[in-house]
């Protein structure tokens, strides 16, 4: 896959439901519209909770990959 | 006409065991998360989950729970040091699990503007004071609920 550059990264590795999506919440809201943020958690629960979270929320779920015990996305702010 | 509001869940916490408090925080937290409005009626037992003193100290209750990953009978469950027990093997899995804490859902929730209110009458019935409870919660009624919950598009009792 092509590599994407994101404007900020966060790791939330080692954490469990809901602060994954809690954390990325709060950091996309601090991105500027069309920024992009790298996730990345080790929460198996994460995968299926960001493709709801980012339908709900209308940001953009670029990728969404699995790099060993990792899951790594990333989310474009959309408006 | 709906369109117009953020999507909403209501939601009644109604009893004070460690694995009972974490469902409604998580829930109000992520809706949140969601762009949703969320809100959180604590009553009777559930106050716990926002009094100051207990919220560190909640358990899990060892009697009439037949979910114990080790069975035990009701008769031993009564013993003295069982409700410790069960208490114990439930944090032992959420370190294992680095689950969050109640104080961070707790500091989440208020981040996140989730509504807590405490339920007036169960707090006169326990004697808990307003100043008993963490700060950010207001003090209601069933009506106050209601009035909220009546535009829910999700309404839970936990």
């Amino acid at each position: 896959m092509a590599d994407i550059t994101p404007d900020e990264v966060l790791d939330c590795s080692g954490m469990s439901c809901p602060m994954p999506v809690l954390k990325t919440k709060k950091a996309v809201d601090k991105l500027q519209p069309g920024q992009v943020l790298k996730m990345i958690a080790t929460d198996p629960g994460s995968q299926p909770d960001m493709e709801a979270w980012t339908k709900k929320t209308g940001h953009e779920l670029l990728q969404s990959e699995k790099d060993g015990d990792k899951f790594v996305f990333f989310i474009k702010k959309v408006g | 006409m709906a369109e117009d509001r953020p999507k909403r869940i209501a939601i009644i916490a109604g009893h004070g065991g460690l694995d009972e408090a974490y469902p409604p925080l998580i829930l109000a937290t992520s809706a949140v998360a969601m762009e949703m409005e969320a809100a959180i009626f604590f009553t009777f037992y559930g106050l716990f989950i926002v009094h100051k003193e207990r919220k560190n100290r909640l358990k899990v209750a060892p009697v009439g729970n037949a979910a114990m990953p080790v069975p035990v009978p009701n008769i031993i469950g009564i013993l003295p040091g069982m409700t410790n027990m069960a208490t114990g093997m439930m944090k032992n899995w959420m370190k294992k699990a680095n689950t969050a804490s109640i104080d961070d859902l707790l500091e989440m929730c208020i981040e996140f503007d989730v509504r807590l209110i405490s339920c007036q009458m169960s707090m006169d019935v326990m004697g808990i004071k307003k100043e008993d409870l963490i700060d950010g919660i207001e003090t209601a009624g069933a009506a106050s609920f209601l009035e909220y919950a009546m535009d829910a598009d999700i309404t839970l009792y936990m």
